[in-house]
């Protein structure tokens, strides 16, 4: 029996049609829009200027407050202006705009293929490191890297957990990444482990992805410490909690952080800029963004320079076709539709997913019939229709109280209900306003 | 370029539909229905069509006219309504009185309350009730099966008791169990449906077919129907091992009657049972509980109907009151 978590999870359709598109170098763009804060956490300050001349990998946005990031300039070229623009979730936010010309790196980045395998900095400098170097977590969350790694006074971390489940339908970067790059992956892993203090690493792939788990469990022989994990096919099992208990058996507490149960867990494409990061002393300037779905010409998975415009990759992967009805910046579950195809590539994008018009629309919402099947796929064991009908209800101490903020937003009931009922929005509108309710209280 | 979508996530969705959930229980339902036509012949299929016709009727006329809104009995759950009420009469009802349950069950139990979902009882029970209470001998003169055949598909039926009929009375009248099962048919005949009864509960096994794919279907889940059944079974067989004499086997119990078109297709209505496993099986304890209180000690030899309209009314306590176990609640952490 294959290992996976126990309560609720569906089974979408996989549709990973990019899985054999081996990933491709994208030419770096004639201009990128780098936005000034690209992590969950305190807002970065962008150091650069009007008409300054950058280099690849120079420092142009500072790290502002403990959970806080850099960011690197991912071209060479002239600031054309540091203004809002339109990010992926549809907001104005700041960006630096560069105008890109030849591409030159700054001194001190090993740009080449070799693989570097000797460790020699110490626990201290990796994190110290992994902070310079801008990582984040790519799996999507984009918490600092750096910051996970420094474990609070009395807990103690037990195993170091490598998601390469990628549960999302349609994307592969992951599992692109692991089948062309999994000795850097280990390595990052190992790196991963020395800053923590762990002696054990396991890494969690769905068994929809053999290739990935045939090469990294025979690479990870000569690895110490580090086991790899099929695990059955079930979203959201790429969820941290959900992850978590598939391969411990253990719970995550409401409201705690994983360190609770002696984990810290790590996205593959996280290990894989650690090792770049570490080895490489490369800073986070480019990622594998994975364009599919099935209005895409040509599904194909790119490593694509931070800050290059969607329509760019789209254009790559064959144009924009005539039928596309809606555009998702990451998966068809936990994906956010774009207002605007001109919006950058993030460090936390893994997935640009074309959706043709047939497939775009919502269908007609239908009235509760109370079947209790959102009920039953909810992997946090929350009852989404009861907490959909107080957030409409503007019952906020009721969402509270039922466990609104719990909500991991995997979108499962909205999903699975067979009236077609918007449960997540609902949901999203009730934690968005606990959330400030709990806030405020903490103010006072 | 046509304008973009925008909505939230998910992005996609499973195919699944109200309609789609409906017509599998109607499909479900489809050998039982020719077990009865098999059995008590065209006096079966007519008052089934009545029902099914005038229920969907009546939640149209309300839609269209009353409450002036599209009407929505394509979902088919007007049609699933009707084809239930008629599962649980008898097969010679006269047909002016299927069209009143139908009405009390559409227009009273279920659009009365703000239509599909909001219903607090199941509407095909309260049409049942409603015609027993206000008919009562019409609704307990059950037609003696005569196999399609023999019989002849016109031929009007001679009624008869059921079994829990003979039972209830015959222990009236200072009888052992012993004496009466002679007077009733033998388990098997229960089992494929060859007993008096409301037209749709006479064929376990045509029952238990249904059942089977609506677990397969995922349209119902094991909870209610097996905490149901297993409570009858135990509760029967506990009074069964005290004193033989005076309480009847409960193998007997769970072939007899209407438990098994209740436990498998009644209670487990959506709209009026809980949520929650662990409450969806207190539901079913408790149906059974007072499902066997009925049928032992009270007046009416079956209490399936009351006990499941019973239950509905405590549904929203239930849900209240039981959970699902949350993620991260651990046994020594308070939530």
């Amino acid at each position: 029996m294959l290992k996976t978590f126990k309560s609720g999870g569906v089974h979408p359709p996989e549709n990973k049609i990019s899985a054999d598109a081996a990933i491709q170098s994208l030419p770096v763009p004639k201009r990128v829009y780098i936005m000034v804060t690209q992590h969950l956490g305190a807002p970065s300050v962008a150091l650069v200027k009007k008409g300054d001349d950058v280099k690849t990998g120079q420092l142009i946005a500072k790290s502002a407050g403990f959970i806080s990031a850099n960011v690197h300039s991912p071209v060479t070229g002239k600031v054309f202006k540091v203004d809002d623009f339109i990010d992926q979730s549809g907001y104005r936010k700041p960006a630096i705009i560069i105008d890109a010309e030849e591409d030159t790196w700054v001194d001190g980045v090993d740009n080449s293929d070799e693989i570097i395998r000797d460790i020699t900095l110490t626990k201290e400098q990796i994190i110290q490191r992994i902070s310079d170097m801008g990582v984040v977590g790519l799996g999507g969350a984009t918490f600092p890297t750096h910051v996970k790694m420094m474990i609070p006074d009395g807990k103690k971390a037990e195993f170091l957990i490598i998601n390469g489940v990628e549960c999302e339908p349609y994307l592969t970067s992951d599992h692109r990444l692991m089948v062309e790059k999994p000795e850097e992956i280990l390595i990052g892993t190992t790196i991963l482990m020395k800053a923590l203090g762990v002696s054990k690493a396991m890494v969690g792939i769905e068994n929809n992805k053999p290739d990935a788990i045939e090469k990294l469990s025979h690479i990870a022989k000569s690895f110490k410490g580090i086991t790899v994990h099929p695990l059955k096919v079930k979203y959201p099992q790429g969820g941290e909690k959900q992850l978590i208990k598939a391969l411990t058996g253990r719970e995550v507490p409401s409201g705690k952080l994983p360190i609770e149960t002696g984990c810290v867990v790590d996205n593959v494409g996280t290990a894989f800029a650690v090792y770049e990061a570490v080895q490489k002393n490369k800073p986070l300037i480019e990622r594998v963004v994975t364009v599919t779905g099935m209005a895409a010409a040509k599904p194909s998975n790119f490593m694509v320079r931070i800050g290059a415009p969607v329509s760019e990759l789209i254009e790559k992967a064959g144009g924009i076709p005539e039928n596309l009805g809606k555009v998702v910046g990451g998966g068809p579950m936990m994906g956010k539709a774009l207002m605007s195809l001109e919006a950058p590539i993030v460090k936390g994008s893994s997935g640009i997913l074309l959706m043709p018009v047939e497939e775009s629309r919502r269908v007609v919402i239908k009235p509760c019939i109370r079947c209790a099947r959102c009920v039953s796929v909810c992997p946090m064991g929350l009852e989404p229709y009861l907490l959909a009908q107080v957030a409409k209800n503007e019952m906020w101490e009721r969402a509270e109280s039922e466990r609104v903020m719990d909500c991991i937003e995997c979108g499962s009931c909205h999903y699975t209900c067979p009236s077609g009922r918007p449960l997540l929005d609902y949901i999203r509108l009730g934690k968005n306003k606990v959330g400030q309710i709990i806030r405020s209280r903490g103010k006072k | 370029m046509a304008l973009l979508t925008m909505s939230g996530s998910p992005h996609v969705h499973d195919n699944d539909s109200v309609e789609k959930i409906m017509w599998g229980v109607v499909i479900a339902l489809v050998p039982a229905l020719f077990v009865s036509i098999w059995y008590f012949g065209f006096p079966a299929l007519k008052i089934t069509l009545v029902a099914v016709a005038s229920c969907v009727a009546i939640e149209y006329l309300i839609q269209k006219f009353l409450l002036k809104q599209e009407p929505t009995i394509k979902d088919g759950s007007a049609a699933l309504t009707g084809l239930l009420l008629a599962f649980n009469v008898p097969s010679n009802l006269p047909v002016w009185e299927m069209i009143v349950g139908s009405f009390v069950s559409i227009a009273v139990a279920k659009m009365a309350f703000g239509g599909l979902g909001k219903n607090v009882f199941n509407p095909a029970l309260v049409g049942r009730v409603f015609l027993l209470i206000s008919f009562p001998v019409d609704m307990t003169s059950w037609p003696v099966p005569q196999p399609l055949m023999q019989g002849g598909f016109f031929a009007d039926a001679i009624t008869g008791p059921t079994s829990l009929g003979i039972l209830k009375e015959g222990l009236g009248t200072g009888q052992t169990v012993n004496e009466l099962v002679m007077k009733m048919p033998d388990l098997m005949r229960d089992f494929l449906g060859n007993q008096g009864g409301s037209l749709g509960e006479v064929s376990a096994f045509a029952l238990i077919i249904g059942g089977i794919y609506l677990l397969m279907k995922k349209i119902i889940t094991w909870h209610i129907p097996v905490t149901y059944m297993l409570t009858v079974f135990l509760f029967t067989g506990l009074m069964w091992l005290i004193n033989p004499d005076i309480y009847i086997n409960p193998v007997f119990h769970i072939l007899a009657g209407g438990l098994l078109l209740g436990a498998i297709y009644m209670a487990t209505d959506m709209v009026s049972s809980p949520m929650s496993p662990n409450g969806m099986m207190l539901y079913g304890v408790g149906c059974g509980v007072l499902t066997v209180l009925i049928r032992l000690w009270g007046a009416y030899p079956e209490g399936v109907s009351f006990a499941i309209l019973i239950m509905n009314a405590f549904t929203p306590l239930i849900n209240r009151g039981f959970k699902p176990k949350r993620f991260g609640e651990l046994k020594n952490q308070k939530g």
